[in-house]
């Protein structure tokens, strides 16, 4: 799987508060949810997201709540993936679970500015910034995940799979 | 092994289970709330089983929004009711019936030593409170248990904290989690499990090491740990009488890293904003005025905390131009706290008394702040705008903090106020 797209960059701790504030939470529509995305945060990000954006972190990103509207608003937001430094646990899942591609990166601070091109391919946990001439390795993420990230979600891959859990 | 070790091993039928090992658990009890719940239930009916894996094993809770405060939130509650019906499920909490979920699956004995726990809500790792493994998940993975009763784990290395010596007068609980949060920092946990250990803890009720495992997650944890003992069993017995396994650390069980907290040392703290981890010692922040105090939420809303408050409030009146909102955390809290006067202590003081719901915390439909004010509280997260507008500020602290600082209109120590 590639994806690519510009680059917004954010720094540590980007909560799930900031991602969706808890007053949107009663949308049960994603593309709702979408006009929302990271509005605690940057007023600006839908516009800058519109046409398919790379979201870039550093520690910790998506600690917080476990609300799973989090990584819906992001993904109908046009972000096609996150890439951290690290992640919060319950984001982390949900992210994936929801068929949103995130990227565990140690060495991305300072590598990556606002508005460079990024390519990155997902199975080889490579990212190439266009814009800097520069290649960051990044932590691969297992064939499950791969798996359930290619179908778009778990739902989608259980029902591939005729609801099968126990083969994850 | 250590106790979340043995509570994995067993939910996964092995002998041992080690950290870092991906196992796949059976579910002892899982819950949803409104907010959470109807994702979880739109992606449990694209899954296409019929009927959930055991009825009897869900728990579902409105408490975010209760009473409704919109037809949307209407909505999302007409949801759960309809699953719950649907699919005949006995525990419902509905308006009127719980409260705060983590309050309500404790004290309604829905969760018991030694079992795995999992909730569609960050802050089910309350529930290590009494030696369960519990843990916070989302929707869409909740509705894989649903539909199978099973989850997959990573096990996780554990982070022991150590605690000695005995609480000074007016520093609670709540003062100790916000210090070790403050030293382990926002993602110092992250992926792994915090145990309190130490004689101290054998001194804590039951009602303070909820407010130590709940604020566990502020520090990223997967969840927070206490051995079950004698205050343990002495509680659960109060609350259910359904069998359980005790299981405890080994005394040679293996820990990442230990964390010594020594109580004597200990004096009240602070959370400053926008992040949990910005912890600081009260003198550092006394004479910050405040707009608003709150006493309510999982961690700080039980009968324990509001008595403690109402040492402050009691013939007083709060400072002008401050408004203390107060919310039991449960039904059962609310008639507890109306039983022994205390509401009368609030209200004669100036607070407005609440229903039991995430409300302010959560910054979703009450008690919510405008742009500069600032709020002290006895709630679990200060980010920007989780209590309402992004450039309000949030403190957070103990009741006794919270309490004391609504009398003196600004953040102060509670010793130096004094009790009333």
């Amino acid at each position: 799987m590639m994806v690519s797209g510009k680059a917004v960059v954010y720094g540590d701790n980007v909560n799930t508060d900031v991602i969706i504030p808890s007053k949107f939470l009663t949308l049960l529509d994603p593309a709702e949810l979408a006009k929302h995305a990271m509005e605690g945060i940057d007023q600006k990000f839908v516009e800058k997201a519109k046409n398919g954006v790379i979201l870039v972190a550093a520690k910790n990103f998506g600690c917080g709540s476990s609300r799973e509207q989090a990584p819906l608003a992001l993904k109908y937001a046009c972000v096609k993936c996150v890439v951290a430094e690290s992640f919060a646990r319950i984001f982390y899942r949900n992210a994936i679970n929801i068929g949103l591609p995130v990227l565990e990166c140690p060495d991305v601070s300072g590598q990556i500015d606002e508005g460079d091109l990024l390519s990155i391919s997902l199975e080889e946990g490579r990212i190439v910034n266009e814009t800097k001439e520069r290649v960051i390795n990044a932590t691969k993420l297992p064939s499950f995940i791969l798996d359930i990230l290619q179908d778009g979600g778990l739902i989608a891959h259980l029902k591939k799979k005729g609801g099968k859990m126990r083969d994850l | 092994m250590n106790i979340a070790e043995k509570i994995l091993a067993l939910a996964s039928g092995k002998d041992e289970v080690k950290p870092g090992e991906i196992i796949d658990a059976k579910v002892d009890m899982a819950m949803i709330n409104e907010i959470t719940g109807p994702l979880a239930i739109q992606a449990f009916k694209e899954i296409g089983t019929p009927g959930v894996w055991d009825r009897n094993r869900i728990v579902m809770v409105l408490d975010h929004q209760v009473p409704a405060d919109s037809v949307k939130s209407a909505e999302l509650h007409r949801i759960m009711r309809a699953f719950a019906k649907d699919q005949n499920i006995p525990f419902l909490y509905d308006v009127g019936y719980g409260g705060v979920c983590h309050q309500v699956m404790v004290e309604k004995g829905h969760v018991h030593p030694g079992e795995l726990v999992v909730g569609a809500d960050s802050h089910t790792c309350t529930y290590g409170a009494i030696g369960a493994f519990a843990t916070g998940i989302g929707s869409t993975e909740m509705a894989g248990v649903f539909a199978t009763g099973k989850i997959w784990l990573k096990v996780p290395s554990t982070i022991k904290v150590n605690i000695t010596g005995k609480f000074q007068k007016f520093v609670t609980p709540k003062d100790l989690i916000l210090y070790v949060i403050g030293k382990v920092g926002a993602d110092g946990a992250n992926y792994r499990a915090v145990e309190f250990t130490g004689r101290s803890v054998n001194e804590i009720s039951v009602s303070g090491r909820m407010t130590l495992c709940n604020m566990t997650v502020e520090m990223g944890a997967k969840t927070g740990l206490i051995n079950p003992d004698s205050v343990t069993l002495e509680y659960v017995k109060t609350v259910t009488d359904k069998q359980f396994r005790i299981l405890t650390s080994d005394e040679d069980a293996s820990y990442e890293r230990t964390i010594k907290v020594n109580l004597e040392k200990l004096g009240p703290q602070v959370a400053c904003p926008h992040s949990v981890d910005n912890v600081k010692p009260i003198k550092e922040v006394e004479g910050i005025r405040i707009d608003q105090a709150f006493i309510g939420s999982c961690t700080n809303g039980r009968l324990e905390d509001l008595e403690l408050a109402a040492k402050f409030l009691n013939g007083r009146k709060i400072a002008k131009n401050v408004r203390l909102i107060v919310s039991p955390a449960s039904q059962d809290v609310y008639m507890q706290a109306l039983q022994r006067g205390l509401f009368e202590v609030f209200l004669k003081a100036g607070a407005l008394v609440c229903n039991p719901t995430c409300g302010a915390c959560f910054g979703g439909h009450m008690g919510l702040l405008a742009p500069g004010e600032v709020c002290i509280s006895t709630s679990n997260r200060n980010f920007v705008g989780r209590m309402g507008s992004p450039e309000a500020e949030v403190y957070l602290a103990s009741p006794a903090t919270v309490a004391a600082s609504a009398v003196t209109g600004k953040i102060v120590d509670p010793s130096t106020l004094g009790e009333a």
